[in-house]
């Protein structure tokens, strides 16, 4: 019988580490707390690095970087938009770390191009006057979601199990060793099994705890010190996309210096600012108006564009000594498997921290290595050559746009999103139109989420990208809630469109000026004027006593229709 | 020849028009000058007066910090407070209104002569003046609220009325789905049956169409695939009317035509038809804007489209002019007096950055915090600073400076651009437009007969 192993965290990482051991004949179940990607994953920047990034200070990570930069391109090209990436240097930037990236990038494999500040403007034409040169490098834009479910669907492919809003409250020990987990889960899983407050335990050969910035809390199960040195980082979403390349700063100190496109936005982040608790730590406003005042100074138009929201991510670093660094910039970027047996004596349990998005696979190759140690299976990792589900044929792209009467524009985002899928999905005789117009998200997508997370709107958000353009969900919140109710009770999709106004508020709250305030006061007018949500007597549990209230007049509906210009 | 009128009003919604039509209705000589499209359009067309005394948040209770801590929606919503209401009457819940509430420091009064105002223009098209009492209208997001004045097109959906109702949607419609709002109808505890259905209508259309192309069609009755659009919906239709009394659509049937597609509906199901107000573009909204153009053309107001005001020129602490943007050159309006009337932070009559808030044209006050993380509560629906943002005035509608003292002898405001009210939460946003606009216009009529009789005193 097939070994039995544990993955705590359904994140990228958490989600690719399944894959692969699920791929390696492991009988696997991965626990999510969450729905996929609600930790750090969802909360990234989305920068598929080239390594250019690091190429000067840690040059290990630059190295993976590129590798796997490159593998991704492979496997998962329809999560992945090939932007390129610049760094560019600055009219006073120095000359001498310029010069430092360069022979970095060359020591570490990142092939580089030096273009003037001329060519740079020619190519990104918002780029300040002040660019005096720039560096090509292969960066990209990753989208982080599509690859964990692309992960997770093949890992369930191969025999996984995916446990999502099942929260790990305790390692099961037998002396100091793990034996398996118990979770608690927070609501129905993705298939609509089980309910909230529903305690159950996994026996498993082994646990492998892929929780990221969440690890130590995690080992702490099973009385195991792991010293996570965390970070938090803040992102802005501007609403129009000024760029069409992933434009970095080529400076040594790199907070906030990155401005990334992912499909209509740009993104601006991040800084690196120490937190105690991933679940709890303070947004603060001088982080938004960095974000604003350090892009702009290389992408002056910035300043000016409209903000729709920002987010914080929390980065799942380790620092292997301690005491030796004195930000968190400074601590790697590299990741480590962390074998409790050797390092702790508590045998069943690895820890998987560290590391980037981009280098995500390779961080489940290792783990799935020291897995397949273990217990002695010589099975080889093919996660390098196997593709994602729904990267194999692109050309599919065009033929569907013919043939399911949409928008081309429409027809080419959904396309991308779906990748192989689309014929699945979108081959349905009924209409299709739009639901979410920001994103051009179209129904036959959102419920195909539905199907698969269920009445979860920011599970399907993040699926779809519906509700996360300009208008923060304003216009389709309850265009959302209505395409649950298809499935679902009408209470339930009443909760789920709740739950994502609520959601996506907090991400505007941060950035509540200019057109965006105008934006949220046009959101409360609808959805508490015209559509009275925030007082609901059906949600409120009030009786209303109708009897009190204006019931027309009967004469009225009888003289109705003599009038010909009455409205 | 410089332009010249009496009274000036800035702004095109609600309440410029009620301002101007309350000034013209003194005797002054008035012009409206309407930058763009109003906000009409992105309101339901209902006449809210007072629905509800939303609960408050005193400041000191907002977080020191915002977390990242996710707080479960329903905790959001279960530490909200209680809300008074729905409210049976808009003037019973005034008494409760924070002091610097426009109702607070106009009265009641204010309130009523706007309603009956309202009333005069829209003659028999809007119902709900035989009352005192708030009607409880269906809204599209399955609730019922209070409204005091309602189209003559929503009428057979009143809550209170209690003959059995049939709700439809169109499936290729994303904006409801009528089942949902049916369910959630009787959730909230209406005393009738309510049943929805989702039917296929004019799928020969390209996928996501305008709202307008389906009221274009409805009005002049196209025929779509053979059938007339009217006699194609009821076709869609009849099968599952069964014993309703009444058939609520989307507010989609008709503009110009929409009392005949109404009864044309009506006609072939044998059930009194309705409408439910949607989102932007809101066509109840739309009508009640041709409507209230027509009036101030009855009424002999003045109207200029097209032409945003961008600054104003005075003198003594009195407006002397507007200046206005005519095809990039600014050109002075001179008037004895000017009512302010741009609209709040939806209709740009407030405008701000990340350091604070400004009202653009007359740089009036606008009472702010400082610290822009200030201007929200955590709670999307919850007591938010920012809705309650606008120049706060005195009793005649004269803006105040920071000090208290009227900014300008002549400047008086009217809608959205004045802060005090809740309006979303409240329910009162045309309350407060048709209130403000009263008083702000009589009294700028009032203050243009005074100085022309100054100067007439003078040599």
């Amino acid at each position: 019988m097939a070994p039995t192993v544990v993955v705590i965290g359904g994140g990228a990482t958490g989600t690719g580490t399944a894959r692969d051991l699920a791929m390696r004949g492991f009988d696997v179940t991965l626990l999510e707390r969450g729905n996929l990607t609600h930790g750090t994953t969802g909360r990234t920047h989305g920068h598929l690095h080239s390594g250019g990034r690091y190429a000067v200070s840690d040059q290990e990570s630059a190295v993976d970087c590129i590798e796997e930069n490159r593998i991704l391109r492979d496997i998962a090209p329809h999560c992945i938009e090939d932007t390129g990436g610049l760094f560019v240097q600055l009219e006073g930037d120095s000359d001498e770390y310029f010069r430092e990236k360069l022979d970095g990038c060359a020591e570490c494999g990142i092939p580089t191009d030096v273009i003037s500040g001329e060519e740079a403007r020619r190519q990104e034409p918002y780029l300040t006057e002040k660019t005096k040169r720039a560096i090509r490098v292969p960066d990209g834009a990753l989208d982080p979601f599509r690859l964990a479910v692309a992960n997770a669907a093949d890992a369930i492919e191969h025999g996984a199990r995916v446990e999502t809003h099942a929260e790990v409250v305790d390692l099961l020990t037998d002396e100091s060793d793990v034996t398996g987990v118990r979770f608690r889960r927070q609501g129905p899983n993705y298939l609509g099994e089980g309910s909230e407050g529903d305690v159950e335990t996994i026996e498993a050969d082994h646990v492998v705890s892929a929780a990221g910035a969440w690890a130590g809390q995690v080992a702490a199960m099973a009385d195991v010190d792991v010293a996570m040195a965390i970070s938090k980082g803040a992102m802005v979403v501007t609403n129009v996309r000024q760029i069409d390349t992933v434009i970095n700063r080529c400076l040594p100190k790199d907070e906030g210096d990155t401005i990334i496109p992912h499909e209509t936005t740009v993104l601006l982040g991040a800084n690196d600012e120490p937190v105690d608790d991933p679940d709890d730590y303070p947004e603060e406003q001088w982080e938004v108006d960095m974000m604003i005042d350090v892009a702009s100074e290389m992408v002056p138009i910035v300043e000016n564009a409209r903000m729709i929201r920002a987010y914080w991510g929390v980065r799942p670093l380790y620092d292997p000594n301690p005491g030796e660094t004195e930000d968190t910039g400074d601590v790697t970027r590299n990741y480590f498997i962390l074998d409790h047996e050797e390092r702790d004596g508590v045998a069943g349990f690895t820890s998987v921290v560290g590391g980037k998005l981009t280098t995500y696979r390779e961080m489940a190759e290792s783990v799935t290595d020291h897995v397949c140690d273990r217990f002695g299976v010589d099975e080889p990792c093919r996660t390098h050559e196997e593709p994602l589900p729904g990267s194999r044929d692109q050309s599919i792209l065009e033929e569907y746009m013919d043939r399911f009467d949409l928008r081309s524009p429409v027809a080419k985002r959904s396309v991308q999103r779906l990748g192989d899928r689309a014929p699945e999905v979108l081959g349905s005789e009924d209409p299709n139109p739009v639901v979410c117009e920001c994103e051009a998200v179209t129904r036959a997508e959102v419920r195909d989420a539905i199907e698969d997370v269920g009445p979860d709107l920011n599970a399907v958000r993040l699926r779809t990208r519906a509700s996360m353009g300009n208008c923060q969900g304003g216009f389709c919140t309850h265009r959302l809630g209505a395409e649950v109710y298809h499935d679902h009770e009408a209470s339930t999709a009443r909760d789920a469109v709740d739950e994502l106004y609520q959601e996506r508020w907090k991400g505007q709250r941060h950035t509540l000026w200019g057109r965006q305030l105008s934006q949220a006061m046009l959101n409360h007018m609808l959805h508490a004027t015209t559509m009275n949500h925030d007082a609901d007597p059906g949600l409120r549990g009030d009786t209303v006593d109708f009897a009190a209230f204006d019931a027309g007049r009967k004469t009225d509906a009888a003289t109705d229709g003599g009038s010909t210009n009455g409205d | 020849m410089a332009i010249e009128s009496d009274v000036l009003v800035v702004g095109g919604g609600l309440a410029g028009v009620t301002s101007a039509i309350a000034a013209a209705r003194e005797g002054a000589d008035v012009r409206l000058l309407a930058h763009k499209k109003s906000t009409l359009r992105q309101a339901s067309g209902l006449i809210d007066g007072l629905g509800y005394v939303p609960p408050r948040t005193p400041q000191q209770e907002h977080a020191d910090y915002i977390s990242q801590q996710r707080q479960d929606f329903r905790d959001v919503r279960g530490e909200r407070g209680d809300y008074r209401g729905p409210l049976q009457t808009p003037y019973e819940g005034i008494d409760a209104l924070p002091d610097a509430h426009p109702y607070s420091i106009l009265g009641a009064d204010a309130l009523r002569d706007g309603l009956a105002l309202f009333d005069d223009l829209v003659g028999d098209t809007y119902l709900g003046s035989h009352t005192e009492r708030n009607a409880l209208v269906p809204t599209f997001g399955g609730a019922v609220k209070p409204t005091a004045r309602y189209p003559r097109a929503v009428a057979a959906g009143l809550a209170s009325d209690e003959r059995p109702m049939l709700l439809v949607g169109f499936r290729s419609l994303t904006e409801f789905d009528a089942g949902m709002v049916a369910d959630q109808l009787s959730a909230a505890g209406v005393l009738f049956d309510v049943r929805g259905v989702e039917v296929p209508f004019a799928e020969s259309f390209p996928t996501d169409t305008k709202i307008t192309r389906f009221v274009k069609a409805f009005d002049h009755d196209e025929r779509i695939e053979g059938t007339p659009a009217r006699r194609a919906l009821a076709e869609a239709v009849e099968a599952y009317v069964d014993d309703a009394e009444r058939v609520g659509f989307p507010a989609v049937l008709g503009d110009d035509n929409a009392a005949a597609v109404r009864a044309d509906l009506g006609d072939c199901l044998g059930a009194d038809v309705f409408e439910i107000p949607m989102g932007p573009p809101s066509i109840p909204g739309l009508r009640l804007e041709d409507r209230l153009f027509e009036a101030l053309d009855a009424e002999g107001v003045r109207l200029e489209t097209g032409v945003p005001a961008v600054g104003y020129e005075s003198a003594g602490g009195t407006v002397e002019s507007v200046i206005v943007d005519r095809m990039g050159s600014d050109v002075p309006y001179a008037a004895d007096a000017v009512v302010l009337a741009t609209g709040g932070l939806v209709g740009k009559g407030l405008d701000s950055d990340r350091d604070g808030i400004r009202e653009p044209v007359f740089g009036c006050h606008v009472p702010h915090p400082e610290d822009r993380y200030d201007w929200f509560v955590d709670d999307a629906f919850g007591d938010q600073p920012y809705a309650r943002f606008g120049v706060r005035p005195d009793a005649s509608m004269r803006p105040l400076d920071a000090d208290g003292e009227p900014a300008f002898a002549n400047l008086f405001a009217a809608g959205a651009v004045v802060g005090g009210a809740d309006a979303a939460r409240e329910k009162s946003a045309s309350g407060v437009s048709l209130a403000t606009g009263v008083v702000a216009g009589r009294n700028a009529a009032i203050a243009s007969r005074e100085r022309t009789e100054r100067a007439g005193a003078s040599p």
